[in-house]
């Protein structure tokens, strides 16, 4: 499936990745280019055929209901580009 | 034209598991921001997801106790989208396979009439962190303490017709979920938390309207004040001719209004995929039935036993059941006077009054049920008077924590001079003086009309108790005075 | 001294022939002359002397006190897509380039328990993406046999590394061949498990249904050696399987007489180089020589596979990436002027084209109206693929062919298709899908550059993997020859 570039921007947008004008048409190609790739799954027919998510048949393995963390907030938070207050610092959101 | 207004509400109840869904963080709440975020709650590179037992045995036992299918195989999705307080980027739910199917439980109207609202789904899935808008250099700090604890969110069919079912829905809900103990129903703290779609629709037609979702409604109130004024909004609109958007809104209960939440405006493509770093969730019968097995006797079985066996009416055994905390002291109340009926009135009637007034729950209730008991069984055999029994309960509600004349309601009743004097000796001695100093009452009473007379007594009764200080039995003196004064006649 | 393999260093260092400080400054001496100087390998994005001569030291002390284990000392590197305790871990991205983990990845830890010795943390394709280790932000790397030819990838790093004696064994990681291929473009072996064999947790992920870890080495020998301690049950990760670990170096010596080996036909297509079909089938007589049936199978939907991928990981990727937002660690954008140019711009200047292409791609696959006709189907197509290699192991133990279709290509030959690159994988890709071990061993040499043998056994069957590879390598000398110049 080819793509515009519209397309482009918006599946850039839902993906919160910032393009230059420029890099779109490069993106718009290659995007397209695998696509088409892909799209080769369609010469099969799989309506028989059970997805598959994982690749072991394995189930889910529980874990107890037990507090095992203790505070370490300033060595995960020793990443962070901005804090204050032990607080995560981002642009003013707006609700 | 007249609108058929359409209700369906979607309903977050913290799970009051220890630990996170997904990590050993505590999910106790209050501390200090970003001291409960693990590695795991931090979406830090690397991190992995697992399971927590607990998270799944609460939500079958919610399942099990509204009647719902409870899935064997259940399967846990992202949900992708970008916000500060979601740090993996996205939600860890269940769309295609929740845990929970289809159930259905009874709510009961002002009018004690009952409807059945069907539940279509319950299913897990993790909170969020919260953002905080003081002002930090001008930003919106992040704590992500929240962040990873276990929800479940139970999610109505829209089957409501008006706000009062919806809250009287949503009641019901947290009495369920209290009574399970799966959810501390603590609104204020946010552990359980509602959203209401709302549509309205020309009556008689089939088809549903465009419905707008009042987001994170935190109190009974609030839901019907949104719901009301977003009827309101929405008909306002459809009368003038216009449409509804289907969006997201803000309840504003200072404004009395709801409002378009524009940070969710750029349309959202969730991108729902099954979450490779977890595996299917399988359980088996046997692990329900385990589960069944613990249910506790839910608000309408008790309900019901309240009516059947202590002879209640409905309204007083549905006020005494709306929540598991009150259900229990009543319970215990009660058992311990040995009087339903009587500990009813106490617990509905003076206790729920001193409750309101200090803006106190039944958990912060500084009177222990057995105390109340224990007091209320004073009043049945006469001990204490039902104005002594005021005295008492104010003495017992002012008590400090800890102060032993609380271990003692009888020590108590003598400590306070408040015990009755219902020996029949003791009474006629204290009548007959009261009867020989007021000579001229007693002749007034006896040269009075037979049908006079009654409230004549009056006095004499006041005199006894002044001179008893208030301690003899009032029933008694009425007795006892009655006899004395017929004899003279 | 670096031409000792992993499991004669070991031995040399039980035996007193030299102390962990000793082999531990030789290779730290190594990389300083030949990785990161200009013209260099670039196969390191970090080096930790002063950690790792610590360590040795350690190491050595222990071993005085008669606790050493076959690991005690014993020097390898990670690839830096593992979570290391204090240390960089980029991921091969600008997005992380400050990012020093809170944490140690479960195989990192793993080592540290016997008192491994590690040198750093070696370089890779951006977050795992790519086949040619040039999407790496801190550079390409060189391959020893060619320095104008790429190592492969994504763990490039790795086997740039190994195969220029700079460490003697790495760890890495393969999501659609990325241990293989560049084993097989450097002349190593290495060795992609079971998936559910190593643990994930603290390795950065990049489609966690398909990422599994595993040894990059010189020898079969080495590389049982190394999975030893790579693998583990770990309870921290939900998709880690409860498995006995066997001693994989205890049956490397096993009789493999009778073992019968399937040869799908679709890994040797017609436009499949014919040097390298001889090549690779000249290296498959060997074990004809050593006692097996050589069988043809087939595995007819091969050719999906590649599609299938990129879907599947494309899509993974798109939400495993999510978390690279600027808010709790990593690359921030200047200045942001509101939440969304936060996100934006940190993530449009923090990855590279390829990481962008495929969360794209994935992004795209999931969105609302193409999750079925993509997501679904290729999940589908998943299981028609793990259904083929079912239908062979019934019949066979082994399945071998190429593990890539070329030898290493020149540097900057495809980045510019990156569809072109994507086919490098074709015969690696459809194993991840299924969730099989997969190997790849030297076989022999086209225009002077090492070719890969490729062996795919069935669920847990890496100790039988080993074990051929071993005798394999018991009668052929691939495996020993060194780039010119590094000896």
């Amino acid at each position: 499936m080819a793509l515009d570039r519209e397309d482009v921007k918006n599946i850039a947008q839902l993906a919160r990745l910032e393009l230059s004008d420029e890099d779109i048409g490069q993106y718009q190609t290659d995007l397209s280019n695998i696509l088409e790739l892909v799209e080769q799954m369609n010469a099969v027919n799989t309506d028989d055929v059970q997805p598959m998510a994982h690749p072991t048949d394995a189930v889910q393995r529980l874990r107890s209901d037990v507090v095992t963390e203790t505070n370490q907030r300033e060595k995960y938070m020793s990443n962070a580009p901005a804090q204050e207050n032990g607080l995560f610092l981002v642009p003013k959101v707006i609700d | 034209m007249e609108w058929e207004v359409v209700i369906g509400l979607e309903i977050h109840a913290q799970l009051a598991t220890k630990s996170k869904i997904f990590s050993g963080s505590s999910t106790a709440f209050g501390s200090e921001a970003n001291t409960q975020a693990s590695l795991v709650d931090l979406g830090l590179p690397g991190v992995l997801p697992v399971f927590n037992a607990e998270a799944l045995a609460m939500a079958v036992k919610f399942g099990c106790a509204i009647g719902a299918d409870v899935n064997k195989v259940s399967v846990f999705d992202r949900k992708n989208y970008f916000y500060p307080d979601s740090p993996k980027g996205y939600q860890t739910t269940q769309l295609h396979h929740p845990i929970v199917g289809m159930g259905a439980i009874d709510i009961t109207l002002d009018d004690g009439s009952t409807r059945t609202i069907n539940v279509t789904r319950a299913h897990l899935e993790e909170d969020a962190g919260k953002s905080l808008h003081e002002d930090f250099q001008g930003m919106t700090g992040i704590d992500l303490n929240r962040a990873g604890t276990p929800l479940i969110e139970i999610v109505s069919e829209p089957e409501m017709r008006n706000a009062k079912e919806a809250v009287a829905y949503f009641k019901k809900m947290h009495s369920i979920v209290t009574y399970l103990g799966i959810c501390d129903g603590d609104l204020s703290q946010g552990s359980m938390r509602c959203d209401c779609n709302v549509s309205l629709r020309p009556k008689g037609q089939e088809e549903f309207g465009t419905r707008t979702e009042i987001k994170n409604v935190n109190s009974f109130r609030f839901v019907e004040q949104a719901i009301n004024v977003e009827i309101e909004r929405q008909r306002d609109i459809l009368e003038d001719g216009g449409v509804i958007t289907q969006e997201t809104r803000l309840f504003d209960a200072n404004k009395m209004e709801t409002r378009s939440m524009r940070s969710k405006e750029v349309a959202n493509d969730y991108r729902y995929f099954p979450c490779p770093d977890l595996l299917p969730i399988v359980i088996d019968d046997d692990y329900i039935a385990a589960i069944t097995d613990t249910l506790p006797e839910l608000p309408d079985a008790k309900k019901q036993r309240f009516m059947d066996e202590q002879g209640l009416s409905e309204y007083d055994a549905r006020v005494l059941t709306a929540t598991r905390e009150l259900a229990t002291y009543f319970e215990e109340t009660a058992e311990k006077c040995g009087d339903f009926k009587l500990a009813a009135n106490w617990v509905m009637g003076e206790l729920s009054a001193a409750l309101n007034k200090n803006e106190v729950d039944i958990q912060g209730c500084p009177i222990s049920s057995s105390n109340l008991g224990a007091m209320i069984a004073r009043i049945k055999d006469d001990t204490i008077s039902g104005k002594g029994a005021k005295s008492v309960f104010a003495a017992l509600w002012n008590l400090e924590e800890g102060d032993k004349k609380g271990d003692d309601v009888d020590a108590l009743i003598d400590s306070l001079g408040l015990k009755q004097v219902s020996d029949s000796g003791a009474i006629e001695g204290i009548v007959d003086d009261v009867l020989a100093n007021n000579a001229s009452q007693v002749e007034n009473y006896i040269s009075a009309e037979p049908d006079k007379r009654g409230k004549m007594v009056g006095f004499f009764v006041g005199q006894v108790m002044k001179a008893s200080k208030g301690s003899a039995n009032p029933g008694m003196v009425n007795k006892v005075l009655k006899q004395k004064l017929d004899e003279k006649c | 001294m670096h031409n000792l393999t992993l499991t004669q260093i070991s031995q040399g260092l039980e035996a007193g022939d030299f102390t962990s400080v000793e082999i531990t400054q030789h290779f730290l001496d190594r990389i300083e002359a030949l990785d990161k100087k200009d013209g260099g390998f670039n196969s390191f994005i970090t080096v930790t002397p002063e950690l790792a001569l610590r360590d040795a030291k350690a190491a050595d002390e222990r071993r005085a006190n008669g606790n050493a284990t076959k690991w005690t000392g014993v020097p390898f590197a990670h690839k830096d897509i593992f979570c290391t305790d204090g240390t960089l871990t980029t991921c091969g991205s600008k997005m992380l380039g400050n990012f020093i983990p809170p944490y140690d990845a479960t195989v990192v830890d793993n080592f540290k328990k016997q008192g491994a010795v590690c040198l750093g943390k070696t370089n890779m394709d951006e977050f795992a993406m790519g086949s040619s280790n040039e999407t790496s932000y801190f550079g390409g790397v060189k391959n020893p046999w060619d320095k104008n030819r790429i190592p492969g990838g994504s763990s490039g790093g790795s086997a740039a590394a190994v195969a220029a004696r700079l460490v003697p064994a790495a760890t890495a990681t393969d999501t659609g061949g990325s241990i293989r291929q560049p084993a097989a473009l450097c002349g190593l072996t290495g060795l992609k498990p079971t998936y559910g064999r190593c643990s994930r947790f603290g390795m950065i992920a990049f489609a966690s249904s398909l990422d599994q870890a595993g040894p990059m080495t010189r020898t079969a020998e080495d590389a049982a050696m190394m999975l030893n301690v790579m693998s583990s049950f770990d309870e921290k990760d939900s998709t880690s399987i409860d498995q006995a670990v066997p001693d994989y170096t205890a049956t490397l010596s096993d009789n493999i007489k009778g073992k019968i080996i399937g040869l799908p036909k679709e890994y040797f297509p017609e436009n499949l180089d014919p040097e390298m079909a001889a090549t690779v089938r000249t290296a498959i007589s060997e074990f004809e020589k050593l006692g097996c049936t050589i069988k043809e199978v087939s595995l007819p939907n091969t050719h999906l596979s590649i599609p299938a991928y990129y879907v599947v990981a494309p899509a993974e990727c798109s939400a495993n990436l999510s978390r690279m937002d600027g808010v709790r660690f990593g690359h921030r954008c200047e200045d942001p002027k509101d939440l969304s140019d936060l996100y934006c711009r940190s993530r449009g200047e923090g990855f590279g084209e390829e990481v962008k292409r495929r969360i794209m791609i994935g992004t795209y696959a999931l969105s609302t109206g193409f999750y079925d006709a993509y997501y679904v189907k290729a999940q589908k197509i998943r299981r028609l693929i793990k259904d083929d290699f079912m239908a062979a192991f019934a019949e066979v133990d082994f399945i071998m062919g190429p593990t890539s279709p070329t030898p290493a290509f020149k540097a900057g030959e495809k980045t510019d298709d990156p569809v072109a690159m994507y086919l490098e994988d074709a015969f690696t890709i459809a194993t991840n899908l299924a969730g099989l071990p997969g190997m790849s061993i030297p076989a022999g040499k086209v225009n002077d550059l090492p070719v890969g043998l490729q062996i795919i056994g069935n669920y847990w069957q890496e100790a039988g993997m080993l074990n051929i590879a071993h005798q394999f390598q018991q009668v052929t000398d691939h495996h020993q020859q060194a780039p010119q110049g590094i000896e």
